[in-house]
This record gives C-alpha cells, sequence and structure tokens, in this order.
C-alpha cells in the first residue's frame, strides 16, 4: 500500500490548500449525487458543478505543489495526505444529507467561492491570478444555480420549506469557519497572495440574506461553536470521505486513467 | 485571434489545420470558431500551440490537445507541443461569428454577450428566464428547463411555440 506523503506546510502552501481543499472535497460531496438526484436535470447540474470545482481543485494543488517545492504532484496532494493534512472547511465535508442541504450548502459555498475568487483575481501571484478568473465565471453560475434552488424550496410547500429550514439551522453552525482568520491569512495578506477570509464575511452576509430574504427564511442566530477543518481538525465525517478518495491510489500507486 | 496574412508560412498552415480540428463535445465547432487558440508560434524546429481552457473542469481539454497534434503531425507540420494558457481567462465572446452560425445550424442557441469582469449581482428567475430565440424556429417563447446541460458549458431549454427542446450555450 502507498504511505502517505509529508507536506511542508508553509503558510502560502496552507492559504493554498485551503482553497483547494474546499474545492476538492465539496465536488467529491456534490458528484455523490450522480445518479441520485431526484429529478435528471438537477442530476446532471450537480455533476456538472462538481466537474468545474474538480477542475479547480487540481489547479490550485497543482500549484500548491510547485510553491511547496518538493515535488508533489496534484494526484499525490489529492489522496497521498493523512486526514490532518488537508484543509478544507468543514462544512464541505458534511454528508450530503437530501437536496436541501445540498442546495444550500451549494449556496452558502458558492458564494463564498465567488467572493474569494473576485478577489483572487488581484493576486501578486500571476497563476493564482489566472486560475481565479476562469473560477469566478464558473462560482458565478453555481451560485445562480444554487440560490435559485433555495428560493425555489423555501417559498415551495410546506415539505419543501420544513427541510430548507431543518438544513440552515444545521448548516448555519459552520459558517462562522469561513471568517476565522489567522496567521495563515495575515501572511497571504502581507505577500499580496490573497485576501483574508475576514474580509469576505460582509459581503457574504449580505449576498446570502439577499438569498434568504427572497426565500422567506430568518437567518439564524449565531452559534459559539466553531469548527476547525480549515486548521486540519475535521468532523467524524472525515476520514470515511478520504477512505472512498484514497483507496485507488493507495491500492494502485501512480494509477492513472 | 485571426491567422497571419501569408498563407505560406507553416504558422499559416497550421491555423488552417486548426480550422478543422471539431471540438469533441461540441462537434459542430472547430476549435478556432471556439476561439480558444490564442496563437500558433514556431521556435526553430517545433511548432507551439497556445490553448485556453474553457471550463476549469472541461473533459474535453486532454482530447483536443490530443487531436490538435494529430492534425498537425498528419498535415506535415510537426513537430508540435501545446501549452495551456488561463490568463485572460477564456470567454464565449471569442466564439467566432462563422461559429455562432454554425451552432445555430446545429440546434444550439448561440451565447449573448458575456458579462463584464464586474461583480454580478444575484438574480432570482424561474423558468421564464432571458428571452432565448429557438434556433428551430425563431421563437423567443421559450423556457428554460435546467441551468446545466449535457455539459458544463451548455443548458437546456424548450421552445413552447414549437414545442421541440434544445440547447443554449451559456455566456461566460
Amino acid at each position: 500500500m502507498q504511505a502517505s506523503i509529508a507536506i511542508e506546510s508553509t503558510p502560502a502552501v496552507q492559504y493554498l490548500l485551503r482553497l483547494g481543499d474546499t474545492c476538492l472535497i465539496l465536488g467529491q460531496r456534490i458528484a455523490e449525487w450522480s445518479g441520485h438526484a431526484p429529478i435528471l436535470e438537477e442530476d446532471i447540474a450537480l455533476s456538472n458543478m462538481a466537474l468545474d470545482l474538480i477542475g479547480q481543485a487540481r489547479a490550485v494543488l497543482t500549484h500548491a505543489g510547485r510553491i511547496e517545492g518538493l515535488g508533489h504532484d496534484e494526484d499525490q496532494l489529492a489522496f497521498l495526505r493523512d486526514e490532518k493534512d488537508y484543509r478544507n472547511l468543514t462544512l464541505v465535508e458534511l454528508p450530503r444529507g437530501d437536496f436541501a442541504f445540498t442546495v444550500l450548502r451549494n449556496a452558502m459555498v458558492a458564494t463564498l467561492m465567488k467572493l474569494l475568487w473576485e478577489r483572487l483575481r488581484d493576486s501578486a501571484d500571476a497563476e493564482l491570478a489566472g486560475i481565479a478568473g476562469k473560477a469566478v465565471k464558473e462560482a458565478r453560475y453555481h451560485q445562480q444555480h444554487a440560490a435559485d434552488w433555495v428560493v425555489r424550496l423555501g417559498d415551495g410547500t410546506e415539505e419543501s420549506r420544513r427541510r430548507v429550514e431543518r438544513a440552515l439551522a444545521d448548516l448555519w453552525l459552520y459558517a462562522p469557519e469561513m471568517f476565522e482568520s489567522d496567521a495563515v491569512d495575515e501572511a497571504a495578506a502581507a505577500a499580496g497572495l490573497g485576501p483574508r477570509w475576514s474580509e469576505l464575511e460582509a459581503p457574504w452576509r449580505a449576498e446570502m440574506r439577499t438569498i434568504l430574504g427572497e426565500a422567506a427564511l430568518a437567518e439564524p442566530k449565531e452559534a459559539a461553536f466553531r469548527s476547525t477543518g480549515k486548521h486540519g481538525v475535521h468532523s467524524e465525517h472525515m476520514g470515511y470521505i478520504l477512505a472512498e478518495m484514497q483507496h485507488l491510489q493507495r491500492s494502485f500507486p501512480g494509477g492513472v486513467w | 485571434m485571426t491567422a497571419p496574412a501569408a498563407l505560406d508560412t507553416r504558422c499559416a498552415q497550421a491555423w488552417d489545420v486548426l480550422g478543422t480540428v471539431l471540438d469533441p463535445e461540441v462537434p459542430a465547432l472547430s476549435v478556432r470558431d471556439l476561439g480558444i487558440v490564442r496563437d500558433v508560434i514556431e521556435h526553430g524546429d517545433a511548432l507551439e500551440v497556445v490553448l485556453t481552457p474553457t471550463y476549469s473542469g472541461c473533459p474535453a481539454t486532454e482530447v483536443i490537445e490530443h487531436d490538435v497534434l494529430e492534425a498537425i503531425a498528419k498535415a506535415g507540420l510537426g513537430p508540435a507541443y501545446v501549452t495551456l494558457q488561463r490568463a485572460p481567462a477564456w470567454t464565449t465572446d471569442w466564439i467566432s461569428a462563422d461559429g455562432r452560425q454554425k451552432l445555430s445550424d446545429y440546434g444550439i442557441a448561440p451565447p449573448g454577450p458575456a458579462s463584464t469582469d464586474g461583480t454580478v449581482p444575484i438574480r432570482f428567475f424561474g423558468r421564464r428566464v432571458d428571452a432565448i430565440a429557438c434556433p428551430r424556429c425563431g421563437s423567443s417563447n421559450t423556457e428554460r428547463l435546467s441551468a446545466f446541460g449535457s455539459t458544463a458549458c451548455k443548458a437546456m431549454y424548450r421552445c413552447v411555440s414549437c414545442r421541440e427542446p434544445f440547447e443554449h450555450f451559456k455566456p461566460i
């Protein structure tokens, strides 16, 4: 079996891994809907968005490997790290839940990613700026699509509303993690690599309020709980998703399509 | 990008060849019609073809690279290699006028102008969204079935007038 790789966790590498891993893990979660979505159109839409996210993750992880300078490529970074070395938001590793949970989480993450990519277009790192220039266009479609569904469900039937309200109560607990800034963010801001994620909080809350308002959903109160996936401390769900993702590369080291 | 005027240079011949390499996902268009060929440069012996990917996760990108190199080798213009250039990001505004007509003839409603790179407000809509003209009967009485189609670059629509479903190449 293929052993794990050790990561050189400089602040720049961590900043890129937060970005790339959030795309990677959400892409994996969304892809679970392939063949299982409630209607064919959504099956196709979710699979397409998963493809966009995996494509973005590939670009960012490839770049993270170059910055790290240890010769790790996108596949090694995606499939051969230990759980503690994944830096995605806890939000994206939660099980896919029902359709309401999935579209509301997509709306929350796509809103964040859209705002983040918009800022990263001005990164001092030309490669990251190039990736952002492409990804921001995709994130806009993701946000639009997810927001449309949140409104349809919130302003829909009694059952759809009950489900999206429950999803909101569950998911909102994981929102504050997005905007907790730390030394990694400070280093990125100082180097011109990218913004502190805390700078995105005000516009994110404003856009989410627009979406929730249109869906006639009340914004939940903020809880004291703070998830910590960005720091490599994950929920109990992370190990299972990694086991599924990593199985092939661990069993057949270096395997390619 | 436009091909150089001189028709006998190796680069100009390569541009002609690229006009025959079809997009595997939308075979109505060549890679030139699609606007993803950014440059063809001669470096001594080797020819460099600069391509811009359409979507981050487009599974056709690798097939296109392969097809481009194969076509250039077949035309005796090799050796060649492909480089991918991310910036500036590809936009549907780069699809040629000829390409738009080919899309429409193929049954795919061509994209309107892409939004600028400024911030885009969130809009909410049901099925009656922008008036996309039906590529079969021309009616604007159409409705969107899904924002995503068989590929990420397309949305699914239905014409209320002629009752036919069709695809729309999304502006991006």
